[in-house]
């Protein structure tokens, strides 16, 4: 590649996890968000001398079916390390992690961003434990003008997944996509909240540019505090600009941690990037190996649930347009289940998905609730009476209406609501001669070439019988019947 | 043979302040050390099983099961410096 060849960015991404274990990582103090500070707190979580840590063993099925969701291979032997480090919101002065052998390693996820599909590699994701929360006092908050930190240990020890991207994201649309993928992952998994604005997923992003795909990577940059999707994006983007801003003026990039700043929309240098070894980690000898067994992994492969890719490409499938699809997918789990019961009822699923996504997700938002009465085999009720044109599209929302509130099968709405559409050939037949009788205008005007004036017959017979004629039908009768 | 070591850097990474001489006792110490540990790297190996662990088990688990906490109180009462629950420290970070 040539001096003048395209910038290329080069990015790979972290994501932290919370899992939503009852307890912590290696202790019996609770996991809870928002409790009083210092209140789920006990020797080990708060390092007081003598306390051993033992493993939550349902956070290790937890890790297991993480990686096995994003198509890791799992370690059969894996173990925990210590990571050295001074940091008041950590109380052991060490953090238990794993360094060489994580549990999970060489995954991928498929994300879509800018119209294509792209396979971002995953190196690792490996277990942890959190730490506590510091919130620094005095100057308005910020951190280097802080006068003194007060300290809350109910996070430290909760139990922490990192997933580790490979450097495969090129733009700052992949970056989201690919945060965005992975949390409706962990969120299907139901493993974790995977809430941004609690913290319980979390996101730190390195960036380098490079001028073009053959060349060496350049040095990168760790950002951080990025507090939502659209921050990540921003953040990820203004990077990129700067990284080739400076380098462009001849300057270099020095590798270091930079924290995002929302409003002002900038990334600032925190302190240097200390090197791997610093943080000098050696093996945890206060706890045994990990053995996920190809018996256990397995035993765990067969606990996952259907993932959102899979469901998008079940969906198109059965002939649901992709945005329908999209729409369906990431709906309230109650509303697909809905969707897949209609289908075993006999239902069509194009008009299934397009009325879930439509009218029940508008009525739903309406009436502010989350509560729906409407059973699969109702639903499906009401969209075979459309079928055989006892339902009119507008009376079918008003039946959908009394089924959303329980008030019976679809006929029953459909009738006490007096709803259904007239399908006697010979009370038609009558409307439409009443009409006829009573519009000679209207029938001269036809006769004498004016064709649009059926719109205004078919009204005044749709009035006739209160709506409940089929439209078509009544069109087609007076056309016979006019010429 | 002797090992080269940045004794400040370690010392600095351990946070501990140390004086001249001190560093100069642990430089030759800690260098002993290492040597022995490279006398034990140089052996061969061939067809040990790699071990990380000296005791023979695995999968010590407990069950995801909450056992309580401590009295906040009891806690709090340990620490220097308290306030509303908290633990208070001095700044956490500052611009150096
Ligand atoms: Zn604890």
């Amino acid at each position: 590649m040539t001096e003048t060849a395209a910038w290329e960015p080069v990015i790979g991404i972290e994501v932290h996890v919370e899992l939503a274990t009852q307890s912590k990582m290696f202790c019996g103090c609770a996991v809870g968000f928002g409790n009083d500070p210092n209140t789920n707190v006990c020797p080990t979580c708060l390092a007081l001398p003598g306390a051993l840590p033992v493993t939550n063993g349902r956070a290790i099925e937890w890790i297991t079916k993480i990686g096995l969701a994003l198509n890791c291979e799992i370690s059969e032997w894996s173990v925990f390390h210590r990571k050295n480090y001074f940091y008041a919101d950590l109380p052991k002065n060490y953090q238990i992690s794993q360094f060489d052998i994580p549990v999970c390693h060489d995954g991928w996820l498929d994300v879509d961003a800018d119209g294509e599909t792209v396979r971002i590699g995953i190196e690792r994701a490996h277990q942890e434990e959190d730490t506590g929360k510091s919130l620094h006092i005095g100057d308005g908050g910020r951190i280097h003008a802080a006068t003194e930190t007060l300290l809350d240990f109910n996070r430290a020890g909760v139990p922490l997944v990192e997933v580790v991207s490979k450097p495969d994201i090129r733009s700052a649309a992949q970056a989201r996509a690919y945060a965005q993928t992975l949390r409706e992952v962990v969120a299907e998994l139901d493993v974790s909240d995977a809430r941004l604005e609690e913290g319980s997923i979390r996101f730190d992003a390195n960036i380098s540019v490079r001028r073009g795909p053959e060349a060496e990577f350049g040095t990168k940059v760790e950002i951080k505090n990025m507090n939502s999707f659209r921050s990540l994006e921003r953040a990820v983007d203004f990077e990129i600009k700067r990284q080739i801003a400076e380098l462009e003026s001849g300057g270099t990039v020095i590798q270091e941690t930079r924290h995002w700043d929302e409003e002002a929309g900038v990334t600032s240098s925190m302190r240097t990037k200390e090197g791997s070894s610093d943080y000098r980690y050696f093996t945890e000898p206060d706890l045994v190996p990990i053995v996920v067994s190809p018996a256990w992994r397995e035993e765990i492969r067969a606990t996952l649930p259907e993932l959102p890719h899979q469901r998008k490409a079940r969906y198109a499938g059965l002939g649901v347009d992709s945005q329908t699809s999209l729409a369906l997918s990431s709906a309230d789990p109650q509303l697909r289940d809905l969707f897949d019961g209609a289908i075993s009822a006999g239902a069509d699923s194009r008009s299934a998905a397009n009325w879930i996504t439509g009218e029940i997700v508008a009525w739903m938002r309406r009436e502010e609730t989350d509560s729906i009465e409407l059973t699969p085999e109702h639903l499906a009720e009401m969209l075979a009476m459309i079928d055989g044109n006892e339902l009119s599209a507008s009376a079918a929302k008003d039946v959908l209406d009394g089924l959303l509130r329980g008030e019976g099968t679809a006929r029953q709405v459909a009738e006490s609501r007096d709803l259904l559409q007239m399908t006697d050939a010979g009370a038609i037949e009558s409307a439409v001669d009443a009409v006829l009788a009573e519009n000679p205008d209207a029938v001269e005007r036809y006769q004498g070439g004016e064709q649009k004036v059926v719109g205004f017959l078919v009204g005044q017979v749709m009035r006739a019988t209160q709506g409940k004629a089929d439209p078509k039908a009544v069109n087609v009768l007076l056309r016979e019947k006019l010429s | 043979m002797p090992i080269d070591i940045d004794i400040a850097h370690v010392a600095r990474l351990a946070r501990l302040d140390l004086a001249e001489q001190e560093l100069e006792t642990l430089r030759s110490q800690l260098s002993a050390i290492l040597e022995h540990a490279a006398k034990v790297q140089s052996l061969d190996t061939e067809g040990v099983e790699p071990s990380n662990h000296p005791l023979g088990f695995v999968n010590a688990f407990r069950a995801d099961v909450v056992t309580g906490s401590l009295d906040r109180d009891e806690v709090l009462k340990m620490a220097p410096a308290s306030r509303d629950g908290y633990f208070v420290t001095p700044p956490a970070m500052t611009q150096d």
